[in-house]
């Protein structure tokens, strides 16, 4: 079993159609800020790397980072941060995404069912608050929109705070290319946290592919 | 064609009580007293060493005396070491079925395990289908057939049942024998060492007679035949399923978020919604739906009209409503219109549509039909039935029946609430939307003449309001599931 990075994750999941965020990969301080400038307005800078999997967690995230002072510092700072067992690491430089919902979304083998696609609430709260559905695969694209409508939060999907309503063709989309991307063969799982709602847009943020080795 | 090993366990040519007890108390007498008492349409052989007359049936000495061809079925009774001799005398006879009611397998442990792997190798080998074993036993109304170990004996009916558990079969029918919604057929998988829950599902779903199954399963064996065998139930006809031992625990894979939402119930929970069965999450709420599916038809959309003659239910099932997949409409004006020419103006003019005590002899039934028939309508709860013959009950038992001359009024009353009863199943049958009927008065008191009447018409009346509706909502969640699905 192995992790694709967040980077080679999410470049496989756009190939099956699900939109992510704007990244480039790079290897040091100088090209994370002539990426930075590449995508425009403030930029999240992560260490990126297949042994990366809890990079929040270790604190190799940064997010908002305003200017080239800023993303040279921070991009410097994550490269220290990097231990001998992270292996090779590279910076991934993204658009900030902006959004008041965060959704979470994947494929999980279970062990009665086989492998299943999910769509739940996601956040800091996701786990706590398990508003989460499945569907084994293969789903249908009427399956997929079924899970839009069981996420038991309708409200949720609407018009929220300025935003348009979530867009249920594009998050049926994302969901289809999961379930796409989960169809060949070496796929163990995928992991979508957050995908956010950009003006009404799923959009992944982060994004983990496990491979059978 | 050759008949299928469930053509056997539920229409046998005839049926061998193997195991026959002269003992009341003992599992061995009370299947031979169902048998009997069912009034099995066939041939009945039992079998005792000793060969005594039990019930009037002289036993015979051994399996091995029953005419060849005489019989499909045994039902056996005998401690478990038997059971392989048994199943050979019957195979030799011509028996192709065994329901085996027999403790002392899988359940007991390690030796009970390897007793039953090999008695489903000795099945396998002679042919033979076995159920159980360790179960209680089947039922098969249209063959008269009450071959079980426990109570009750249900009225026939359009509803079929298959569960891991006996106990839950037994619940099942008592609630069968108690609502007039009786039961087709009816089986104790037991430890399903042959024939599991989802395999009798797949007879239930192409049976004449069953119009709506419910089943009780804890452990679902290898889940992608399982999902298979239900969405392929479910094609054919509602399934209604409650699974116990759900447990929180997470998939193998906890490493990542998904993986740790992905808890055995929420991806049972997905399989059976995509599947199309509906999941009921007790057997109260699973009786309540299967038996609203086996005795209405499926409602095409979502809107509903709740019609009461008694104000506070009105408002609590239009809540219930609200917070299910049904919309409560807005009262169309052309039907606002109609019903105001039948009642005094102090009616509620929305919905809920509360009658508000102004009714009289023929208000409710005329309110069902326009509300039934109207285009904008697809499914009505009607609240109030059973309140008039309610009162002649008080009225009977009380001081002044016979000095008041209270006789007339109260036949009145009674005639009234099963008119109701009946206007609403015909209303129903005439325009092919549900119209579910709900009083407590259908637990509180049985006799009252609209519940009696709803029973005798083979309608389920709900007990409540909040579980009319909750029926509701899985008739048309199903419905919706066959429209996007099919």
């Amino acid at each position: 079993m192995g992790v694709l990075s967040e980077f080679e994750s999410k470049r496989l999941l756009a190939s099956h159609g699900v939109v992510v965020s704007r990244d480039r990969l790079a290897q040091s301080a100088d090209e994370a800020v002539a990426a930075a400038k590449e995508i425009g307005g403030t930029v999240a800078l992560k260490l990126c790397g297949p042994s990366l999997a809890h990079k929040s967690e270790r604190g190799l995230v940064r997010l908002g980072l305003d200017g080239s002072d800023a993303v040279r510092f921070a991009a410097e700072d994550l490269l220290a941060a990097a231990t001998t067992d992270d292996g090779e690491v590279a910076l991934l430089v993204s658009e900030m995404v902006a959004g008041h919902r965060e959704l979470i979304a994947g494929v999980v083998l279970t062990e009665q069912f086989g492998a299943a696609l999910m769509l739940g609430l996601g956040g800091v709260l996701a786990e706590a608050i398990g508003e989460a559905v499945f569907r084994l695969l293969p789903a249908s694209q009427t399956d997929c929109e079924d899970m839009i409508d069981d996420l038991g939060i309708p409200v949720l999907l609407g018009p929220l705070r300025g935003e348009p309503a979530v867009d249920r063709d594009a998050l049926t989309a994302t969901l289809l290319g999961l379930a796409e991307a989960a169809g060949r063969d070496s796929i163990e799982a995928i992991d979508v946290n957050p995908l956010v709602i950009r003006d009404g847009q799923p959009v992944a943020v982060d994004a983990l592919v496990v491979v059978s080795s | 064609m050759s008949p299928t090993p469930f053509d056997l366990l539920f229409n046998p040519r005839g049926i061998v009580v193997a195991g026959a007890s002269t003992h009341p108390g003992k599992f061995g007498f009370v299947a031979l007293h169902n048998v009997l008492a069912g009034g099995f349409d066939g041939p009945v052989f039992a079998t005792n060493p000793e060969q005594p007359t039990i019930l009037g049936l002289d036993t015979l000495a051994s399996v091995e005396q029953v005419p060849a061809g005489a019989a499909d079925l045994v039902l056996v009774c005998t401690p478990p070491q038997t059971c392989a001799d048994i199943l050979r005398s019957a195979a030799s006879r011509g028996i192709g079925a065994a329901f085996v009611a027999s403790g002392g397998f899988r359940e007991a442990g390690a030796d009970g395990a390897r007793a039953e792997n090999e008695l489903v190798d000795l099945a396998r080998s002679l042919g033979m289908a076995v159920a159980g074993p360790n179960g209680q036993g089947l039922i098969s109304s249209p063959a008269k057939l009450a071959a079980q170990i426990v109570a009750p004996i249900p009225p026939p009916g359009p509803v079929a049942v298959a569960s891991q558990s006996g106990n839950i079969v037994s619940a099942f029918m008592n609630y069968a024998a108690h609502s007039g919604v009786g039961i087709s057929r009816a089986v104790s998988a037991g430890n399903a060492a042959m024939v599991g829950v989802v395999d009798y599902l797949g007879w239930f779903a192409g049976d004449p007679h069953t119009k709506a199954m419910a089943a009780y399963v804890e452990g679902v064996g290898d889940g992608p035949s399982f999902a298979a065998a239900i969405q392929k139930a479910s094609a054919a006809k509602p399934v209604v399923l409650v699974k116990g031992g759900t447990t929180p625990r997470g998939a193998k894979a906890a490493a990542s978020h998904t993986g740790a939402l992905a808890t055995d119930d929420r991806v049972f929970d997905g399989m059976v919604r995509q599947s199309g069965a509906v999941r009921a999450a007790t057997i109260e709420e699973a009786f309540d739906a299967v038996a609203a599916f086996a005795t209405q038809p499926l409602p095409s959309g979502p809107r509903t009209v709740v019609l009461s003659s008694a104000g506070g239910w009105g408002v609590i099932a239009a809540d219930a409503v609200s917070k299910s997949s049904l919309e409560l409409i807005p009262l169309p004006a052309d039907l606002e219109a109609a019903i105001d020419r039948l009642v005094p103006p102090r009616w509620s003019r929305h919905n809920p549509i509360d009658l508000a005590g102004g009714e009289s002899r023929d208000t409710i039934p005329e309110a069902i039909h326009l509300v039934a028939g109207h285009p904008e309508v697809d499914a009505v709860v009607y609240l109030g039935m059973g309140i008039q013959a309610n009162t002649a009950s008080h009225l009977r038992s009380g001081p002044y029946f016979q000095s008041a001359e209270l006789a007339r009024i109260c036949e009145y009353h009674e005639r009234q609430d099963s008119r109701f009863a009946t206007a609403a199943a015909e209303a129903s049958a005439h325009t092919g939307k549900p119209i579910l009927a709900a009083t407590e008065l259908a637990v509180t008191q049985p006799g009252n003449s609209g519940p009696a009447a709803m029973a005798a018409g083979y309608r389920y009346c709900f007990p409540s309001a909040d579980r009319a509706v909750r029926s509701l909502h899985h008739l048309w969640w199903y419905a919706r599931w066959r429209k996007r699905h099919l």
